[in-house]
């Protein structure tokens, strides 16, 4: 297939072997962003799950308060930021971390509230304090749970970095963003697949790191 | 006689908050060591309550408990839990963790060497027969029997004197629950310990309990003694109704067959001649004849083929029925009324004992 | 300028309320777009959904459509919907790219949703209503559609808010709606144009979010409702 009015081939390799720096650079700063955003979004969730599972009552405003900041556009977000932080990746790792509370925070909490209340009651029926049990049966017991939340905050978050090149970031995002204003398709293409690939790698990583944490949760009678 | 008390109870009640009456009231008993208590009432009367008194997870609204002389309020709830084996009904094994390490749970929490935990573990999984192959699976890959075996070995675990059960075998089927008990049976007459045993069920509380303590709705105690006394006097009307109606049947479940009059029944040597054979057979009026060999047990023959030729030439049948001289009278009369036998012969490793029949089977039963 | 100044300059500039970059042609352009491709996913996958959930074999093609979903970025979505249609003639500037590229992203949870919901009937409902001597339509008709009408909605709504935050993205494949807004304010620093339209992208999702759980609760049979507003991790964000 080639470009209407053209003669570029869809796919230029030649493009894709000048720019492999690029590329690399650009591969760099997807994984950066997904990184701080979702190790951020874990930190604030977990302190937002304690308070939840220490007063309930704050369980139901939070996942409120959390679910909406989820609904707005990121487009919207990141313009909203500006007056406030600026053009810059502080603006869009803001925003990206507050995408990945509500499904970090709901799988903490489901986790947590889903260790069975025999386990607890045998665990304190063998004298557990209070801290040990926390430590020892409650978050290995919710690490499934809390690794599925990480999985799909983090692939939802790959997603989302390609709109942070509206901000002159957005790793492969880049290349979408400069192939539609240039027409170049295999920059879209190059753009698109490899964040693909990004979201699909990280998705298998989380997969076998839940298998080699909780061995138990898999092999079934 | 102090020292000989394991648990004391004094006074003991419950009051959950927002419920109008107590859950356990002014509950007082002595639990001896050594000793097997069950505890037994209708649904929601007060039985867990009591239970988990005892190490802490609830914590009474106001009476003594004392263990081993020491007073239980004064020890801090994750020690005091760690002295105590516990299991209950959900079995509440750790789902991440190995059966060794489930088992080794205590004496790790304890802080015992790795060795000794391990050798501990392999003590414990013979204890409880459990195949040692089972040491490194997850407990999702047991079925209940097996699962309850380990919560049982985890109790077990550290030594504890004193064992808490709340209605251990109460959620695998019956077949495996009398194995567990007939098992759980043989260990405590071989251990020693000190066990609070809660359950609904009748039989399993007269079979595995050296007393047995009946609770009224509100954790009033109806009845504490010996099964066997309380189901020959049962205190009230309450005891009796929930004794239900084959309280005479109970008791025949505690009774072995070799205290019932054994009857020695028309038997004789094979070196018998064909006379004293019919004498035996008349003077017990029967038409059959049981064989001996000296003390072991042959067979039976017909009545009308005595006398056709010399006994040991007669070739006997096996008896339909035979018991072990351990064996409940429960058991005897079962084993008649189903095997449509006249009588039961009752035999220890091939040697005859005596025999029995319905009728002295419901001898015992009016005594 | 502060940021203010810059807002009340741009509400104030009759540009902003009439011509086809005025804010009623472009939550016009939004909202027609996001509802057409609501309604074009629904009438594409819905039969089949409820064949599949009919006949309960649609589980594992529902697990696979949500992983896949989310691995697929809407913005790249977009951009080859932009690029397809290019190559097939389309001009840049018309609807087409981004008509597509929302269908496609409408799609996934109406016929997840509705799988599930058909399939969450339980077995032994249906085996009475076949007992009753129900057809297999009658049982679809009657027994089925109405017990997952509440699951059905919640696709809906997870599709729509979808819809309407990915419309938002249509303004950097050339065509308009309320992210022109936002990406004319990024690209001409424009802080008012940037911030009215930011606002109003986030007010019309956060309302469709709000205004479709609420009738999902409605539609939910008494006893069987429940308190939150819906669960907005089912979907991905945009
Ligand atoms: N945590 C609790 N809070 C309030 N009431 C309770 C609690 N646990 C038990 N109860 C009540 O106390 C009574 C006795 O319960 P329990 O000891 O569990 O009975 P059971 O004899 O069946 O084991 C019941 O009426 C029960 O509803
Ligand atoms: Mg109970």
């Amino acid at each position: 297939m080639t470009l209407v009015g053209q003669s570029t081939p869809l796919i230029d390799w030649d493009w894709v072997g000048r720019n492999l720096d690029q590329i690399v650079d650009r591969t760099w700063q997807h994984l950066g962003l997904t990184a701080i955003s979702v190790l951020l979004g874990l930190v604030i969730s977990v302190g937002l799950a304690v308070v939840a599972l220490r007063w309930r009552w704050t369980y139901p405003p939070i996942t409120w308060v959390t679910g909406l900041l989820y609904t707005i556009p990121s487009l919207a977000l990141f313009a909203l930021l500006v007056p406030i932080v600026g053009l810059n990746a502080t603006n869009a790792v803001i925003a990206l971390t507050s995408y990945t509370l509500l499904i970090i925070i709901r799988n903490l909490v489901a986790g947590i509230d889903g260790v069975p209340a025999s386990v607890m009651e045998a665990a304190d029926g063998m004298g557990y304090t209070r801290q040990g049990r926390f430590w020892r049966m409650e978050v290995p017991l919710a690490l499934p749970a809390i690794i599925a939340g990480l999985r799909i905050a983090t692939v939802t978050t790959v997603g989302l970095v390609t709109v942070t090149a509206v901000l002159g970031l957005g790793g492969y995002g880049f290349f979408i963003l400069r192939g539609l204003n240039t027409f170049f398709w295999t920059q879209i293409l190059v753009g698109v697949v490899l964040s693909v690939v990004l979201a699909t790698l990280l998705d298998v990583g989380f997969i076998w790191l839940e298998r080699l944490l909780s061995p138990w949760a898999r092999r079934g009678r | 006689m102090a020292d000989d008390v394991m648990i004391r109870l004094e006074n003991l009640r419950k009051v959950f908050p927002g419920s109008p009456r107590p859950a356990v009231d002014d509950l007082s008993m002595e639990i001896g060591r050594g000793e097997c208590v069950t505890l037994i009432g209708p649904s929601g009367c007060g039985k867990t309550t009591t239970l988990k008194m005892i190490n802490r997870i609830i914590e009474p609204t106001s009476g003594q408990i004392t263990i081993d002389g020491r007073n239980a309020m004064s020890i801090p709830p994750h020690e005091l839990r760690r002295s105590i084996g516990y299991v209950i009904q959900q079995i509440g094994l750790f789902p991440h963790r190995t059966i060794a390490q489930n088992i080794g749970t205590v004496p790790a929490l304890l802080g015992w060497d790795d060795t000794r935990i391990y050798d501990r573990v392999e003590e414990l999984v013979e204890t409880v027969g459990l195949d040692p192959e089972m040491l490194g699976r997850y407990p999702s890959e047991l079925s209940g029997g097996q699962q309850q075996r380990v919560g049982v070995a985890r109790a077990l675990a550290a030594d504890p004197p004193v064992l808490l059960m709340d209605e251990p075998f109460g959620a695998v089927d019956p077949i495996v629950r009398k194995h567990l008990q007939a098992e759980f049976h043989q260990l405590q007459d071989d251990l020693g310990k000190t066990v609070v045993f809660v359950t609904h069920d009748v039989d399993e509380a007269i079979f595995l309990g050296n007393r047995m303590a009946i609770l009224e709705m509100g954790g009033v105690l109806a009845q504490y003694d010996a099964p066997e006394k309380i189901l020959a006097e049962p205190a009230s009307p309450f005891v009796e109704r929930f004794l239900g109606g084959e309280r005479g049947l109970k008791r025949l479940a505690l009774l072995p067959v070799k205290d019932a009059g054994l009857a020695r029944g028309p038997f004789v040597d094979v070196t018998a001649g064909p006379d004293e054979a019919r004498r035996v057979m008349e003077a017990n009026s029967v038409d059959w004849l049981g064989l001996l060999d000296g003390d072991r047990l042959l067979g039976w023959v017909d009545g009308s083929r005595v006398g056709s030729s010399p006994l040991r030439e007669l070739e006997p049948r096996p008896f339909l029925v035979t018991l072990d001289s351990e064996d409940s009278l429960r058991t005897a009369l079962d084993a008649v009324v189903t095997g449509h036998a006249r009588v039961a012969v009752v035999v220890d490793n091939g040697m005859y004992r005596g025999m029995l029949d319905l009728e002295a089977i419901a001898g015992e039963v009016t005594e | 300028m502060t940021v203010w100044e810059e807002v009340r300059a741009f509400l104030t500039d009759p540009a902003t309320w009439s011509g086809p970059d005025s804010i009623p042609a472009r939550l016009w352009e939004h909202l027609w777009i996001s509802v057409v491709a609501v309604v074009i996913a629904a009438i594409l996958v819905l039969p089949l959904a409820v064949w599949l959930g009919h006949i309960r074999r649609g589980s594992g093609v529902a697990s696979t459509v949500v992983n896949i979903g989310r691995a697929l970025p809407s913005f790249g979505i977009l951009a080859i919907s932009f690029l397809i249609l290019v190559q097939l003639g389309a001009g840049v500037g018309e609807p087409w790219a981004v008509l597509v590229a929302l269908i496609a992203l409408a799609a996934p949870p109406l016929f997840t949703n509705t799988v599930t919901g058909i399939q969450s009937v339980e077995a032994s409902t249906v085996e009475a209503a076949r007992g009753m001597g129900l057809t297999g339509k009658e049982v679809l008709s009657r027994v089925e559609i109405p017990l997952s009408t509440p699951l059905v909605v919640e696709g809906l709504r997870i599709a729509t808010v979808q819809v309407i935050a990915t419309a938002t993205l249509g303004a950097l494949v050339a065509w308009g709606g309320l992210g022109r807004y936002i990406v004319d304010g990024f690209a001409r620093q424009d802080m008012g144009r940037l911030i009215v339209g930011a606002v109003l992208v986030g007010l019309l999702a956060v309302l469709a979010e709000l205004g479709l759980g609420a009738l999902q609760r409605a539609s939910a049979p008494k006893g069987a409702r429940r308190g939150d507003i819906g669960n907005p991790a089912q979907r991905s964000t945009v």
